[in-house]
């Protein structure tokens, strides 16, 4: 357990991680609502998760378990540098394993596994409101908030099943909280939205361009915007990963060769890992 | 009390400009009120202070929902003035464009108000928008097609529709056939009239149109300066003008 010299732990002042936890409390409070933050600047750029990276800092404390995730994976550049950020200005223990970790950082993407009472769901938000690309103006879509006033959202879905026979949202699929506020769910594929319903761990999101915060607490149901006759449908690629063999999982698309070749994986690289290590044991 | 929308002692000013003063107006179910003036006299304004769009200085506006229970419409919260916007009443604006949405299709435009009221059925939703645009006598086959591509009368017609598909009580409109050529005017006055006797509608109609008002209303409103000079019923009023003004007004009136 050392952190470098110079830093406050968790690489935030006191000050400023009391703030964080005030707009935490209050998100929590209000499920699906956006509370204001103070944004700080962060040692990375704009759209590579400072928010994310402040709510983390904001709730790390010295014996969690971290583990990040980019689309899944846990071994590319985003995840690897948030990771030994973490390890470096607060000295917590880091993981690849779900199951071990206490909190999660992520961006676009839920962990296969389930998560478990007690553990942190971090994810990182380009844009947390939902109404942006049907209303321009910030003042009115707080408004439209205020007073649940959500018809203009059904009349996109509602112009999208005359277009193309379907609700053609694929990721950033909206969903009600609690019954009261629509929310982004950050832009994890649609696949993902059914596993934000009632999960037992508790969810943030943090923003931190657009400078706010918002929470799904453990147990909160979380339904996807559908018609009663074009019920909400999770898109999935219809294949097995190549590697461990999973019909369930969310799969990504690799292209291999140049000449058409290409194959499905996991998505999340841990539960990929998991699978291909259990089934050489059982070998 | 039994009106359905009952004003009083209404003032506004717009700095120097008196817009509204001390301006009495009511409204009863089924019955088509026509506020006729000329530019600048107030009419407008009225129309927005009544819908609760814009508030007075002074007075009272009571509004009676389909309970029976009478509200003042001064006090009510905003989220339930919204709820009457998207329900119990209706407003069609001058400009089709101030009350369509050009980038959504027409049948997307008039299930709005459905969904706004929580209607989740998609082929419900599609049934009744399809319903309408016949009854307004748009080809039910453009249910799809983007009121951009749709004529000035159409997209008017196509207002109206999407107005109306929540059954409301009571419809604002603000000059409904400015705008238009004399042909397409004719056939939607003739249609507003069979709406309104159909649905047995409550119309607060804002018009100059002194043709317009004795084809469609029951009751005349005449506004000038801001005050109102003088009501009663459409035929009395145009026939027999008492004030000054309403002479000035019958008499300017071209035939063809």
């Amino acid at each position: 357990m050392t952190t470098a010299t110079g830093y406050n732990f968790g690489y935030l002042d006191e000050n400023t991680k009391r703030m964080i936890r005030r707009a935490l409390l209050k998100a929590v409070a209000i499920p699906g609502h956006q509370v204001p933050f103070g944004s700080r600047e962060m040692p990375l750029p704009y759209g590579w998760g400072t928010g994310g990276i402040q709510v983390t800092a904001s709730v790390i404390g010295p014996s969690d378990t971290l583990k990040v995730i980019d689309q899944g994976a846990d071994d590319t550049t985003n995840a690897v540098s948030i990771r030994r950020f973490f390890a470096k200005v607060a000295g917590v223990a880091t993981t690849e394993r779900t199951t071990d970790a206490t909190i999660i950082q992520t961006r676009h993407r839920v962990p296969e596994t389930p998560l478990r009472e007690g553990q942190i769901l971090v994810y990182q938000v380009p844009m947390p409101e939902p109404l942006f690309k049907l209303e321009p103006r910030v003042a009115e879509t707080r408004r439209m908030h205020a007073l649940a006033d959500y018809g203009p959202m059904h009349v996109k879905l509602y112009e999208d099943i005359a277009r193309t026979g379907h609700i053609a949202i694929s990721y950033n699929y909206p969903v009600m909280v609690g019954g009261r506020y629509l929310m982004s769910p950050s832009p994890i594929p649609s696949f993902d939205n059914p596993k934000l319903d009632r999960m037992a761990a508790l969810q943030l999101f943090g923003a931190g361009r657009e400078k706010r915060i918002y929470a799904v607490p453990p147990y909160t149901a979380v339904k996807s915007l559908d018609f009663e006759d074009h019920p909400f449908r999770p898109i999935r690629a219809d294949a097995t990963c190549a590697l461990c063999g999973s019909r369930e999982s969310y799969l990504d698309e690799v292209v291999t060769d140049d000449a058409g070749g290409r194959m499905f994986v996991c998505s999340d690289t841990d539960y990929c890992n998991t699978r291909q290590a259990a089934r050489e044991a059982a070998e | 009390m039994s009106a359905l929308l009952e004003a009083t002692g209404l003032t506004l000013r717009f700095g120097a400009v008196t817009a509204l003063d001390d301006v009495a107006v009511s409204i009863w179910p089924g019955e088509v009120v026509a506020i006729v003036g000329e530019s600048g006299s107030g009419k407008s304004t009225l129309l927005r202070v009544l819908s609760g769009l814009a508030g007075p200085e002074a007075g009272t506006v009571l509004y009676r929902d389909p309970d029976g229970t009478v509200h003042s419409l001064l006090d009510m919260p905003e989220a339930s003035l919204r709820r009457l916007h998207r329900s119990d009443w209706g407003f069609v604006h001058q400009n089709p464009r101030d009350g369509l949405r050009m980038g959504i299709s027409a049948g997307g435009n008039i299930g709005e108000r459905l969904m706004a009221a929580g209607s989740r059925h998609y082929g419900a939703i599609r049934a009744a928008a399809a319903e309408w645009l016949a009854r307004v006598e748009i080809d039910p086959a453009r249910i799809d097609a983007l009121p951009r591509t749709f004529s000035g009368g159409m997209q008017q017609r196509l207002q109206i529709a999407r107005t109306l598909v929540t059954h409301p009580r009571l419809v604002f409109m603000d000059e409904p056939t400015g705008g238009l050529d004399v042909s397409v005017q004719a056939r939607l006055l003739d249609l507003i009239r069979a709406l309104v006797a159909d649905l047995g509608l409550a119309v607060l109609l804002v018009t100059h149109d002194i043709a317009a008002a004795r084809l469609l209303a029951h009751r005349i409103v005449v506004m000038r300066r801001g005050q109102v000079v003088e009501q009663g019923l459409t035929d009395r009023v145009l026939d027999d003008p008492q004030h000054e003004y309403t002479q000035l007004l019958t008499t300017s009136v071209l035939s063809a």
